[in-house]
Parts: structure tokens; C-alpha cells; sequence
């Protein structure tokens, strides 16, 4: 673990990249069109994901993260969805100028896709053996037989996988669908795997089992991995780097370790606050205040300054950028690093959690 | 203190029903033979894997699904076998939020019309301005304004259907809410504003709660007490703390170890249970919980364990502990 942090660090700055890169997105930007309106879901979303690294989306419902990730293969309906700019870069070529053919190699060649929910995205009038096998139909032909589709199975680590084969998916529970879905994802041999809220459909005890696969089969497979979650826990358990979105940007770009135990962007340290842990003091808990915005609905200048406790006056008026502040830690945010405003320079002088911190200074 | 709910070996048995004639075929256990007890103004958390009955449990409690057996007693009085308008004036004393802010608000009635229903129903407010008066209460009480009122749910966040709803059952005074997954469907910023909100009403209005929920971070902060369910069974209930600090079910101990703990640092052991629940229509003999037990001997195959007192508040069921 410590030689492939080193390694993430050593190769996120892009003038020392030592290793090229699996995937660069620069700048991508992704627009639903509806008559004359266009709605900006991603706004100007960078990042790399290195072989054998994993990377995780974090951010709440609505903040362009599933679209980011379903824009690697380009599987987005397009229209509605359009790219005003931005690249794609997969092993150094952009996915945004393939055609056809191209993409269809990529899809399950180069990347391949596990989601939310087993259930929905399995077959239902099929064996799970032949849905797998379909895919090796596919990518591998000369291994489409019985006996590759029960070594995926065994791989994923289902029992009697010779029995289990011949099983449709609802004779089957969300956690085994879920590792048929990953199976069917290994079956092309894929260079990443995107994870999209993997485990949210399932149990607490089921989760950690398909968390625990995950990081296994990576690590043995040497694949790289780009999971999306809303959950800091799963973040913790397998991420090397993290990107936190917040409606449509990346706010805080950081390695793993270094997010969790100092964040720096306010909309990062409101989110880890605002969820209880187990076995912590029994205090309030710092709610975030306000709503999610909506898509097209996004603030002004920097898009968290209405529920902030570190905005000031000018935070509607001036757009922030991702600068790197310290070595590898990408942060959106005029005063990351200043102390909570002053009544006067707040810009939400009643928000609970600039509130609460002033008490604890002056108590102090 | 008096006890304000009582449920003494409760049960209920779903038929399952096959082939032409509809023959009962085996019963789903989905609660079986579960005892609590609530007292006014505390939070009992009820938690367990989807399938162990925890909703069905809180349901059944409320009336709203029929027990097969067993005694609920609220206020002392036994209100298992009321019905009709009998039924319907106790159920003013005890409420239900649910977890799906979307599905539960009638979409064709406006705010006022949601919450002034059970205003009407229980004839709580004597002149069309004292209702009014009242709504706006509500309406402030929850963090939203009387200019919400004449809303539609979907002109609402899910946060803010979810207080819509928080206000509905705090409409009628309630001594109880039956809390189902309340914050599940939220996102995550806005489900600590939701656990704040129902625990300042507590400290107001010194509500009980039964909060069923499956996030042990979540049920572990609002909680007095933690009841854990396996398969329709309760197999510890003792101290939020106590269950996180000391869980001694072997199925508590994976449940809590199973937790995504953000902290990196933090080096807990995770104990990885083997298998799925099992199906509750053919739950395995013994304990419940034995084919994935760590712990497991050879009567726990066959012999059912009771539920315990092995410290005091502190009720288990396992042989082995």
C-alpha cells in the first residue's frame, strides 16, 4: 500500500508523469440540451486515473458524477447530451473524436462498467452463464465456454460456481447478482473498471464483502479502478485519490489518506462533519444548511457560497479554479486556508457551522 | 417511569401461497416472538439487513399490519384488538414518518391540505383561522414557513418533503412516531439536518421514537437503545453505546465491523460473514444466525437460543456468549 501511494504521488504532477497516464479527462464539459436551453451537468471536470490506481467520485446526487463516468465509454444518449469541450483521453486517444468501431472496442476492451443496482442491469430471461459467456463472445472468442465463465465465478468468488451457472438472476441474492455483474465486467479482461455506487443497494455485511472483492481483484488483476460513491467510509477503505464534486466541478482533488484525515475545501469538511460515526462523542450533529441545487440552478460564482460557512462577500461574484495548493492537493477555493470570517466579511454570518466554530474559539 | 409502549411476543406470519387452489404452503416469519418496551421520550433504534422485519415490526406495533400473535399495550391500555373509530382515536397518540419523502405526500394536495387532513380527522382546530394558525405552527416547527403552505410536494426537496412529512405526524400531538428509514433516501448533507431536526421535537415535545433504520452511525447517534434484528428474531438490545462499545452477539459484532469508518488511520478488524441472510420462509433450525456464525457449536443447529439478560440492559441471544 505505501509503494503504491508514493507512486500516486510521484506521478500526479503532469510534467513528472513517469507513467503514462490510462485516463486523462481535461477540461470536460457535458451539456443537456432541451430546445434552446442547454444545462451545463459537468463544468470544466480534469483528473487521471494511472494503471493498477484507484480513483473515487465523491459528491451527492445530481453533481455530474455518474455522467462523468458513463462519458469514458461514451455512453451517454448524445443528444441530449453534448460536449462543448473537453477531452477524453484513454491510453493517450480521445474518446470524444472515436467513431463507432472504435468505441465499440473500448467498451469492455478498455473499460468496463459495474452499477447501482444487480437486478436491473442483469437479464432476467437468461442464465447468468450465458449472459457472461456473451461477453466473452464478445472480447474473447476463443475462451467463450463453460469453463472460463466458471473460473470468472470462482474468481468473484461465488460458491459451486458449476451449479450457479445455470442459475437465472433472480434465483440469486443482490450480493451474488452484484458479483456476476462484476464477472461479467472481468470477462473482457478490461484496464478499468468503473464502479458506480456499487454497493448502495445492498446490505452493511454484503457491502463490505463486495468492497473486500473489489480491492482484491485490483490488486491481482492490476486493474485500475474509478468507483463513485457518497459514501466517505468506502472512500477510506479502497481509494489511492479522491475527487469531491460539488454541481458539476471537482472542489477537492487529494490523495486518499491526505483527504480524510485534513480536508481542506469547506464543502469537504461540512460533508465529513455532518455524518455520524459510531462510538464518537454524542454532540450535534453540523448540518450542512440549504439544498442540493439543481441542475441549471447552480450559484453564482463559487456554487457552494449559499450553504458555506467560510464565504464572504465576494464569493457570488468571483469564480474559483482547482489550484493546486499544496504539492498533489487540488482545492476550489478563495479562503481554504484563511480563518472563519468575521461577522462583518461573512457572507452567511447565521450559518450553524460558522456559529458553532466561533463559540468554540471564543470558549477557548 | 411507566412504560408508554409495551409489545410482548409479538408475532407475524405471512402465508405463502402456491399452485391453484392457493394452498398455504409456509409462513414467512417475518417477526417472531419480539418483546420491547418504550419509555415516553426515549429513541429505541431498531436496526438489522433488509429482510430481518424491523419495518414489518414497526408497522405491526402501529396496527397497520395485523399481528398474528402476540399484545401491544400503549398508555397501558391494550390496543392489539381495537377497531374501527376505537382504533382510530388512539392512533392519534402514535405516528409513523416514512422513508420515502416522494411516494408518501399526495402529490394533488397542497401542503395545508396534507397536514390540515389530520387536523380534520381528529377535529383539532375549532375555526377555519385556528387551522391556519396551527399549519403556519407546524410549518415553523419543522424549519419550513407558512408560505409553504399553499405548495405542492414537488415543488419541495426531498429534505424538505421529509419535514413536510415530520410536520403531518406531529400534527395530531403525538406521544410516539414510528420513524422508518427516515433519512435513507436523503442525501447525505441533508440527512444531518433531518437527525437534528427529530432530535430537537424530542427535547420539545418529549416524543418516543422508534427509529428503524440499517445505518448503525445514524441509529447509534439518535438512539437511548439499539435492538438488533436477525430473521424476525431480536438477538441483542442493550445502550447505544453498550452495542457499540461491547456488542457481544457474534451478528452485532460483524454488523458494527462492517461499517466503512472513514478515519484511514483507524484499524479496526473487519469480521467478514460468510453467505446471505437466509431465506426467512425456510430459516435454518436453531439459531438463526448459525450458518454464518464464527462462533459456531453444535447446539446452536438445533437448539433455539432465548433472549437474555447477561448484564443489566444488557439482553442477548447466543448459546456460545
Amino acid at each position: 500500500m505505501l509503494d503504491s501511494a508514493a507512486n500516486v504521488a510521484e506521478t500526479v504532477a503532469p510534467d513528472r508523469a513517469s507513467t503514462a497516464p490510462l485516463l486523462e479527462i481535461k477540461d470536460l464539459k457535458l451539456e443537456f440540451v432541451s430546445g434552446a436551453k442547454a444545462l451545463r451537468a459537468v463544468d470544466g471536470v480534469s483528473f487521471a486515473i494511472h494503471p493498477g490506481e484507484t480513483v473515487c467520485l465523491v459528491g451527492e446526487s445530481g453533481f455530474g458524477k455518474s455522467v462523468t463516468a458513463l462519458s469514458i465509454a461514451r455512453l451517454v444518449a448524445s443528444p441530449p447530451a453534448r460536449y462543448p469541450s473537453g477531452e477524453i483521453l484513454l491510453r493517450g486517444r480521445d474518446v470524444l473524436k472515436m467513431n463507432k468501431a472504435e468505441l465499440r472496442e473500448i467498451r469492455g476492451g478498455v473499460v468496463s462498467y459495474i452499477f447501482q443496482e444487480p437486478s436491473a442491469s442483469l437479464n432476467p430471461v437468461f442464465r447468468v452463464g450465458s449472459q457472461i459467456r456473451e461477453a466473452l463472445k464478445l472480447h474473447r472468442p476463443e475462451v467463450a465456454n463453460d469453463a472460463e465463465v466458471v473460473r470468472l465465478l470462482k474468481l468473484v468468488g461465488i460458491p459451486a460456481p458449476e451449479l450457479r451457472l445455470r442459475d437465472y438472476p433472480h434465483q440469486l441474492s443482490g450480493g451474488m447478482q452484484q458479483r456476476v455483474m462484476i464477472a461479467m465486467a472481468l470477462a473482457s479482461q478490461p484496464q478499468l473498471l468503473v464502479a458506480d455506487e456499487p454497493t448502495t443497494a445492498l446490505d452493511v455485511t454484503i457491502q463490505a464483502q463486495i468492497i473486500d472483492l473489489l480491492r482484491d481483484l485490483k490488486e491481482r488483476l492490476n486493474m485500475s479502478m474509478l468507483l463513485i460513491t457518497h459514501n466517505l467510509g468506502i472512500v477510506g477503505d479502497i481509494a489511492d485519490r479522491v475527487a469531491v464534486m460539488y454541481a458539476g466541478q471537482i472542489v477537492e482533488l487529494a490523495s486518499a489518506n491526505d483527504l480524510l484525515t485534513q480536508p481542506l475545501h469547506p464543502y469537504t469538511q461540512a460533508l465529513m462533519r455532518s455524518v455520524p460515526e459510531l462510538d464518537h462523542e454524542d454532540e450535534r450533529l453540523q448540518a450542512i444548511p440549504g439544498t442540493v441545487p439543481n441542475l441549471g440552478a447552480f450559484p453564482s460564482g463559487c456554487r457552494f457560497h449559499p450553504r458555506c460557512p467560510k464565504g464572504r462577500r465576494d464569493c457570488p461574484e468571483r469564480v474559483p479554479e482547482l489550484v493546486e495548493v499544496l504539492p498533489n492537493r487540488w482545492v476550489r477555493c478563495f479562503y481554504w486556508d484563511k480563518p472563519i470570517p468575521s461577522p462583518e466579511e461573512a457572507l452567511n454570518p447565521n450559518n450553524p457551522v460558522l456559529l458553532q466554530s466561533r463559540e468554540q474559539f471564543t470558549g477557548s | 417511569m411507566n412504560n408508554l409502549l409495551e409489545v410482548k411476543n409479538l408475532k407475524v406470519h405471512f402465508p405463502v401461497k402456491q399452485g391453484l387452489f392457493s394452498r398455504v404452503k409456509g409462513y414467512v416469519k417475518a417477526v417472531d416472538d419480539v418483546s420491547l418496551e418504550l419509555k415516553p421520550g426515549e429513541t429505541l433504534g431498531l436496526v438489522g439487513e433488509s429482510g430481518c422485519g424491523k419495518t414489518t415490526l414497526g408497522r405491526a406495533i402501529i396496527r397497520l399490519i395485523e399481528p398474528t400473535a402476540g399484545s401491544v399495550h400503549f398508555e397501558g391500555e391494550d390496543i392489539t384488538n381495537l377497531e374501527g373509530p376505537e382504533l382510530r382515536a388512539r392512533r392519534r397518540r402514535f405516528q409513523m414518518i416514512f422513508q420515502d419523502p416522494y411516494g408518501s405526500l399526495n402529490p394533488r394536495m397542497t401542503v395545508e391540505q396534507i397536514i390540515g387532513e389530520a387536523i380534520d380527522i381528529h377535529k383539532l382546530a375549532e375555526s377555519n383561522s385556528a387551522r391556519q394558525k396551527r399549519i403556519a405552527e407546524l410549518l415553523q416547527a419543522v424549519g419550513l414557513n407558512a408560505t409553504h403552505a399553499q405548495r405542492y410536494p414537488h415543488e419541495f426537496s426531498g429534505g424538505q418533503r421529509q419535514r413536510i412529512g415530520i410536520a403531518r405526524a406531529l400534527a395530531v400531538e403525538p406521544k410516539m412516531i414510528v420513524c422508518d428509514e427516515p433519512v435513507s433516501a436523503l442525501d447525505v448533507s441533508v440527512q444531518a439536518q433531518i437527525i437534528n431536526l427529530l432530535q430537537d421535537l424530542q427535547q420539545q415535545r418529549g416524543i418516543a421514537y422508534l427509529f428503524i433504520a440499517h445505518d448503525l452511525a445514524v441509529v447509534e447517534h439518535i438512539s437511548h437503545r439499539v435492538m438488533v434484528m436477525y430473521l424476525g428474531k431480536v438477538v441483542e438490545l442493550a445502550e447505544a453505546k453498550t452495542i457499540v462499545r461491547e456488542p457481544l452477539h457474534p451478528y452485532t459484532q460483524a454488523l458494527l465491523s462492517a461499517v466503512p469508518v472513514v478515519d484511514p488511520k483507524s484499524k479496526r478488524k473487519r469480521i467478514v460473514l460468510p453467505g446471505d441472510v437466509p431465506s426467512p420462509i425456510n430459516p435454518p433450525p436453531g439459531c438463526p444466525f448459525n450458518p454464518r456464525c464464527p462462533l459456531v457449536e453444535d447446539r446452536c443447529r438445533s437448539e433455539v437460543p432465548a433472549l437474555r439478560e447477561v448484564k443489566p440492559g444488557h439482553w442477548v441471544s447466543c448459546h456460545v456468549v
